[in-house]
């Protein structure tokens, strides 16, 4: 084992960690803002708007992410319209096309998450809150959201995992994250093994903390699931 | 006030589809009325009660809360409220209890009863809590109030989500079936909360089979059947030589009440 190399190999993948951090947060970030936009059209109950999710989920959940990257970032710059827009300086930037097409595909597969939370709300319980008078946003804020995110939390954890991998592919898009430092060191030293090894730690790592922090909030947020106290209730 | 209309119904009627749950139902409910709505199952006495506060739309008919009618918009496709803004007024102004509980599961009791109160009226917190705690005493659950409904015993659950209408302040109250689906032994501690209300004055709706309060805490029992109202009349009259003849056969299928 030569852990002279090894440890130089940590330290250099670690200063790409950032970039990595970026990209997984924005995405979250922007993908579970567009997904809540995405859910609501779904859920409209507006033929055109569900129409619309529908076919962006499908679009979004049913090509490889790496062609959605590829297309936002050798494609967009083909269409004059964006090439000569007040777009172009942002759109021409890799990391601003990595988070984009990473954003719009989380977007698709959260959009179905926060569906199945909703759909797990119990219609006595929004019953209940419009017979006090809320309706519209309040009844959503206060009722079906907290009720769907607890729902849907178990599944929305592993979106989230699923996604601090998928940032490797940023790589390709020649974003040096972690994944494409030690692509790079690879081609200069020949040694594979040692390097991956190393980069695929650090994910491991990044994920172990991540579920932790789920597993942390799902735990905070089902109270109401474990016994009231011990002793009152087997 | 006392001999004040809080509630007032006017050929009510309401269809799924071909077929029509309630044809015409006409009923005042004074101050302090304690009003009994009985019949077999399928005769239409929740759909009527639902249709009061609107979880079902009615297909014709007016209500009339407090002196206010809910506006109601006939067309084509069917019936709509005007307003949304005046059904949420008027269902703030209902408190309603339902045959399941129907407590948000992810809140604790306190939680629950204060909800509306402090996000639906936007009452200070602080003033709701204290209100809230004397409900639940009043009820009988005080201890539970950091408790999540999932905790409690049906009869327990059923009395907190009476103490989470009666925090609305309510002008009715609506109750659904409130004890049937209660194992046997809880469903006193739910009907002497319900009786307290009634000596208190509150104006209740009781869709019910609990004979005994029918007979021994309302203060008028209405028969429904096939979405009509076969009869009505105070107790005493309903339950002795008054009874129709359909309402004499279906209480007989449940022994003499006490």
């Amino acid at each position: 084992m030569d852990f002279a190399f090894l440890s130089s190999t940590m330290v250099t993948l670690i200063r790409a960690l950032p970039t990595t951090l970026v990209l997984f947060s924005l995405s979250i970030l922007f993908g579970g803002m567009l997904a809540l936009l995405i859910t609501a059209m779904r859920v409209s109950g507006i033929r055109l708007l569900s129409g619309f999710a529908r076919a962006y989920i499908f679009v979004f959940r049913g090509s490889p992410l790496l062609i959605q990257m590829f297309l936002v970032f050798y494609g967009l710059g083909q269409f004059g319209v964006i090439r000569y827009s007040f777009l172009w300086p942002f759109l021409r930037e890799p990391m601003v096309c990595a988070v984009l097409s990473l954003a719009l595909c989380t977007a698709g597969y959260t959009a179905e998450i926060f569906r199945g939370g909703i759909r797990a709300v119990p219609a006595k319980e929004i019953e209940a809150a419009r017979s006090v008078g809320m309706s519209g946003l309040l009844l959503v804020r206060r009722i079906i959201a907290p009720i769907a995110f607890r729902h849907a939390l178990p599944a929305y954890s592993t979106e989230i995992v699923l996604m601090m991998k998928s940032t490797a592919l940023a790589s390709l898009v020649t974003v040096w994250e972690v994944t494409g430092v030690a692509q790079r060191l690879i081609s200069q030293t020949y040694r594979t093994m040692e390097v991956f090894l190393c980069a695929a730690l650090i994910y491991l790592v990044l994920n172990f903390l991540i579920l932790q922090a789920m597993n942390l909030l799902e735990y905070s947020l089902s109270r109401h699931r474990r016994p009231f106290a011990p002793g009152l209730r087997a | 006030m006392p001999g004040e209309t809080r509630l007032s119904v006017r050929n009510l009627r309401k269809s799924f589809g071909t077929h029509e749950v309630l044809k015409g139902i006409s009923m005042d409910a004074q101050d302090g009325d304690v009003i009994s709505v009985l019949g077999a199952s399928g005769s239409g006495k929740s759909t009527f009660l639902r249709c009061i506060n609107l979880l079902e739309t009615p297909s014709g008919g007016e209500v009339w809360v407090d002196g206010e009618q809910i506006r109601m918009l006939h067309g084509r496709s069917g019936s709509r409220p005007a307003s949304r803004a005046q059904v949420d007024h008027i269902r703030s102004e209902l408190g309603m209890v339902f045959q399941g509980f129907n407590l948000w599961s992810h809140m604790t009791i306190l939680q629950n009863v204060i909800e509306g109160p402090v996000h639906v009226l936007k009452r200070p917190k602080a003033e709701c809590i204290a209100e809230a705690e004397e409900l639940l005493a009043k009820v009988g659950i005080a201890d539970k109030r950091h408790a999540y409904p999932a905790h409690l015993s049906g009869g327990q659950q059923q009395r907190a989500a009476i103490a989470r209408s009666l925090a609305m302040k309510p002008k009715v109250m609506l109750f659904d079936e409130p004890t049937s689906a209660l194992d046997p032994e809880l469903v006193g501690e739910v009907l002497r909360v319900m009786r307290a209300l009634a000596e208190e004055g509150m104006t209740m709706l009781v869709v019910t089979h609990e004979m005994s309060f029918a007979r021994n805490v309302s203060n008028r029992v209405v028969f429904m059947r096939d979405g009509i109202i076969d009869s009505s009349g105070a107790p005493e009259d309903m339950f002795g030589a008054g009874a129709s003849p359909a309402f004499r056969q279906f209480i007989g299928h449940f022994g003499n009440p006490q």
